[in-house]
């Protein structure tokens, strides 16, 4: 196997296209576990940490571009991005175990492409994009666009991700994730839900996206469940219809850790909690 | 000399401290050397193939193509190892298949090459030819008649008429009239329970390291809670005798009862044999849950009466224990020990002893009492509840105590049941509040404990300090209370004495290190050895003094006479003695060798509250309290930690922990991520009483502690859950989909 840290975008772009299976390195916490457990022996590891830009989380349009090689660690110790985007930040310090966090990236965690991954419907949510570099040139997709299925991505052969984009958060507008596990870390959720709102100052939501993961063969955004609390207040009835449309729009499968009954009924469950702590957010309460 | 065996007044000076554990900073600095940091030279690297049918008739293994691989210098299958005796020929059928593959991850051939990617390709290369077979996984299915049959003509005559062939045995205790008994009770409740099969969750996977001479003399390192057992079992394999094969056990990153058997052993020995190099080999994670030892699953059939002041009138039994793929399941001490915290008039169990197409069981901690205290535990508190009788009194009321006739056939001697009662009873969380959605459950436990063959030889030293060789791999910090027993027994500091695991040459037989016994017994033969070399230093002290041996004592760490009659004399330090050994006869050395009895039984209570979300049917522990009978503490906090430990391994067996198979038979979750054992975050600090009723049987009054503690926990949270959850739960694990639905069942009822 062989191992290269290029400096540059190109240099890399370069490399991908040398080696048909190459890997991209980020964090590697997916990556180096698969090695160990050889379920993977690659011909080629390309580290992208050694690029410019890949570690770096700028301010651009009133949002935050994150390189792509930004730790989980990272974004919970900026308190601007994590004051604009708390429900993001919060769904990557999810991932994994503390040394887990000095390494772990939101592009790695998408590129991953499990459907249970927890940085992605809190992105998707957000209305995340990310800048896809390759030999074809460079694109910016919507973060929901990229997963294609489990372990599967839209990304063309060559091509990686150089950043996340997190647009502007609107005014009286925040953010929540929460996941459902049955233990208390190191885990892998049952059901994951990001919320995005933003509230008019009497209470009623003006904007939202809702997403579920883990609940089908990839994050999901939900529109009837954002549709279900628009122009509302968050009282019992709307988080009802919102649990509802989450419950409905759930297409889980049975497996070893849960079942299909389950999901769905959590689904609404973590929905209704997700919302209310992103309104509780958005108001400037502390949640 | 006067001995002070029965001396029951006597303050100890070392023992009941707390000081430092020999093998602590080689842990916490990576420096210790466990199964899998054992190298030799020229060392090559041992991989095992592996079924991946559930049950399969193996028709062919062509491994040509796996032996022409450059870099191979060993492939090994079943035809390498001749005939066995019967009693190990199940051990070596586990180890490496025969005629038939039994379960998924059952070996089938293994290879040693000069390196780990040599041998995975290796692997890939040797070619299988499976029939696959019809399988069965669960324990009640196994049972029926039309069932696919693991093992043709191997029932045991105990087993009535109308079961498969899978059900190997059947055992029966008790005593009384149990319909007579039933018809005195105001209330009888009959329900079954079901517990998921579980692991023991070590953290260090199997290792070892084999190398075998041209002159047939081998040595085996690696890990293992009894290299005694491994020698015994590896020499009846490999048809050496056991003189020849030495192992010397490595440090051990837990075993809880999974290591007490082998698996890569006998294997890397003969791989070994035919490569002519050391080979070593090591388990993945996966390899180790889905072919070593985890516990049997259960299917537990209650019948309990009580009248309406909580007099237990009739305990019914029956217990279905599925063991894997061979005979062996611990249904006969479940069976022994379901009832063991009561006095009954009326009590029977019957246990049935059934093979599936599972690894086979190995022992896990009080094997065989979890699951049997599991359901007897769940029906006292239904039935206690029932009658809104305080759980802790009724247990009072029906506790064996000294002179109880056991339901498992002996009469108890003093015993500590009451005692943990009456501590929880008196314990403030006992009256702690509970919040919305908390409940708060308790349960009794049981267990044995052994005692067995045991050899401790103590040595002096030229400058006075002394070493202590044992020979049971140190699981649970025995190095240190062997020190601390030999240090009290002769009367010298903690610091003085260095205690070690010695390999196989070095000492005689010596039972694994289970059945609590390493503490009891290996303590006992440890004060037996400490007073034989004191007898030998009182020896040389009178033949410098010029009297008679029986006229000198000795009195902290030092020779003295005995009273006015024996002259005056200064006395003589075990250092003095040391020093001057080699001019009074020779090195001083005390050794003891014993088959202990004597173990005493052991009971405890738990006490734990959790909160339970009826959104999600999720468990929180919040706070819980284990209430035991140590006999005596030898290191406090070893104990606590014992009782931490169980109760940890417990709430883990309780909630979330399981053997997950697909239809297809194949094992789901063989991993860390889905085979959840608890993390630190879900646990509070687990509280601790130690009870001391000494043990009549040891010099100090030790009893075994390192199972009992996970005996009570099933029931506990079972009962806790029930009670916050508003609904009766009698299967494990207590998964959130599973009391989700039971709460949202109990709303649609």
């Amino acid at each position: 196997m062989r191992y290269e840290a290029p400096q540059s975008i190109e240099a890399a772009i370069d490399l991908l296209a040398t080696v048909d299976g190459a890997y991209v390195l980020a964090g590697g916490t997916d990556l180096l576990v698969k090695l160990r457990a050889e379920m993977l022996e690659p011909d080629l590891v390309v580290d992208i940490k050694r690029i410019a830009g890949m570690k770096d989380i700028t301010p651009e349009d009133g949002g935050w571009r994150i390189g792509a090689a930004v730790s989980g660690a990272e974004m919970g110790e900026h308190a601007a991005l994590a004051a604009d985007w708390p429900g993001v930040v919060e769904a990557v310090g999810l991932i994994g175990s503390t040394q887990v966090q000095g390494r772990a990236t939101l592009a790695g965690n998408l590129c991953n492409a499990s459907p249970a991954a927890d940085s992605v419907p809190a992105m998707v949510a957000a209305n995340a994009s990310v800048r896809i570099v390759g030999p074809n040139g460079t694109r910016d997709v919507p973060v929901v666009e990229v997963p294609a299925g489990p372990g599967k991505t839209t990304l063309a052969p060559g091509e990686f991700i150089a950043s996340v984009f997190l647009p502007a958060k609107g005014a009286g507008a925040s953010d929540a994730y929460l996941r459902f596990i049955p233990r208390t870390e190191m885990d892998i959720a049952v059901v994951g839900c990001g919320v995005s709102l933003a509230l008019d100052g009497a209470g009623k939501v003006t904007s939202a996206r809702v997403a579920l993961g883990a609940v089908g063969p990839k994050v999901m955004l939900v529109d009837p469940a954002a549709e279900a609390i628009l122009g509302r207040t968050l009282d019992d009835s709307a988080l009802d219809d919102l649990a509802e449309a989450c419950s409905a729009a759930a297409s889980p499968i049975d497996d070893k850790r849960g079942t299909v009954d389950f999901r769905r009924h959590v689904a609404g469950v973590l929905a209704r909690r997700v919302a209310l702590i992103a309104a509780t957010r958005a108001k400037g309460e502390p949640a | 000399m006067a001995l002070d065996s029965s001396d029951k007044s006597r303050t100890f000076k070392v023992v009941g401290t707390r000081p430092l554990r020999p093998d602590g900073i080689d842990k916490v600095t990576g420096r210790a050397r466990f199964g899998a940091d054992i190298v030799a030279p020229g060392m090559l690297t041992g991989r095992v193939l592996r079924s991946p049918h559930a049950h399969a008739r193996i028709v062919k293994i062509d491994t040509a193509k796996a032996r022409a691989l450059p870099g191979v210098k060993a492939v090994v299958t079943r035809a390498d190892f001749g005939t066995v005796p019967d009693a190990v020929a199940d051990i070596l059928d586990n180890c490496m298949a025969g005629d038939k593959a039994l379960y998924d991850g059952h070996a089938v051939a293994a290879v040693a090459a000069s390196s780990a990617a040599v041998a995975r390709k290796a692997l890939r290369l040797i070619e299988v030819e499976y029939e696959v077979l019809p399988h069965v996984s669960d324990v009640d299915a196994a049972m029926q008649p039309g069932a696919p049959v693991l093992h043709a003509g191997r029932q045991d005559e105990t087993v009535p008429e109308g079961y498969s062939q899978n059900v190997m045995s059947r055992v029966e205790f008790g005593h009384g009239d149990i319909d007579k008994g039933l018809a005195e009770a105001d209330r009888v409740v009959e329900r079954t329970y079901r517990t998921g099969a579980t692991h023991q969750g070590y953290i260090e996977p199997h290792a070892c390291l084999a190398t075998m001479g041209p002159d047939g003399q081998a040595d085996l390192w690696g890990c293992t809670q009894g290299h005694y057992m491994v020698r015994n079992t590896c020499a009846a394999i490999l048809g050496m005798e056991q003189g020849q094969l030495r192992v010397t056990a490595s440090e051990i990153g837990g075993g809880f009862g999974g290591k007490t058997t082998v698996f890569l052993e006998p294997v890397a020995l003969m791989l070994s044999k035919l490569a002519g190099r050391p080979v070593k080999m090591v388990m993945t994670r996966s390899e180790v849950l889905r072919a070593t030892g985890p516990t049997s699953s259960s299917s537990i059939d209650i019948k309990l009466g009580m009248t309406r002041d909580g007099r237990i009138t009739a305990g019914y039994a029956q217990l279905r224990y599925q063991g894997g793929a061979y005979p062996g399941s611990p249904v006969d001490m479940g069976s022994m020990s379901a009832f063991a915290p009561y006095d009954l008039e009326n009590v029977k169990t019957v246990g049935f002893d059934v093979v599936t197409n599972r690894p086979k069981a190995a022992a896990y901690r009080a094997p065989g009492a979890p699951m049997a205290a599991f359901a007897v535990e769940s029906a006292v508190d239904e039935l206690a509840k029932g009658f809104g009788l305080d759980p802790l009194e009724v247990r009072l009321k029906n506790a064996a105590r000294e002179g109880t006739l056991a339901s498992y056939g002996p009469t108890f001697p003093a015993i500590g049941l009451e005692a943990t009662l009456e501590a929880a009873k008196a314990h403030p969380h006992w009256g702690a509040p509970l919040g919305e959605n908390q409940g708060r459950g308790v349960a009794c436990g049981f267990w044995f404990n052994f005692g067995g063959d045991t050899c401790v030889t103590l040595n002096i030293t030229p400058d006075g300090t002394v070493t202590v060789s044992e020979g049971n791999p140190d699981i649970g910090g025995s190095r240190a209370s062997m020190t601390m027993m030999a240090a009290e027994e002769l009367g010298i500091p903690y610091d003085k004495v260095r205690t070690i695991i010695a390999d196989t040459g070095s000492l005689g037989q010596n039972e694994v290190t289970d059945g609590s016994r390493v503490t009891f017994a290996v303590g006992l033969a440890t004060i037996e050895a400490a007073r034989n070399a004191k007898r030998e230093m009182c020896k040389r002290a009178a033949m410098v003094w010029g009297i008679d041996e029986e006229a000198v004592e000795w009195v902290d760490g030092a020779a003295r006479p005995a009273g006015p009659n024996a002259g005056k004399h200064d006395p003589m330090t075990l250092k003095e003695i040391a020093a001057i050994a080699s001019n009074t006869g020779g090195p001083i050395a005390g050794h003891y060798e014993v088959n202990a009895e004597g173990a005493g039984v052991s009971f405890g209570t738990h006490m734990v509250d959790v909160e339970v979300d009826p959104d999600t049917g999720s468990t929180k522990i919040l706070r819980y309290t284990v209430f035991q009978d140590a006999g005596k503490a030898v290191h406090p906090a070893y104990v606590e930690g014992q009782f931490q430990g169980g109760a940890v391994q417990g709430i883990g067996w309780a909630l979330n922990e399981e053997y997950i198979y697909g239809e297809d038979g194949i094992l789901q979750n063989a991993g860390f991520l889905d085979y959840r054992i608890p993390v630190a975050s879900d646990l509070p600090m687990i509280d601790t009483v130690i009870l001391e009723i000494a043990n009549p049987g040891h010099p100090y009054g030790v009893r075994g502690v390192g199972e009992t503690p996970i005996v009570p926990p099933l029931a506990a949270i079972a009962n806790a859950v029930s009670a916050a959850a508003g609904v009766r739960m009698t299967d494990l694990p207590m998964s959130p989909p599973r009391v989700l639905a039971a709460i949202q069942g109990q709303k649609g009822a």
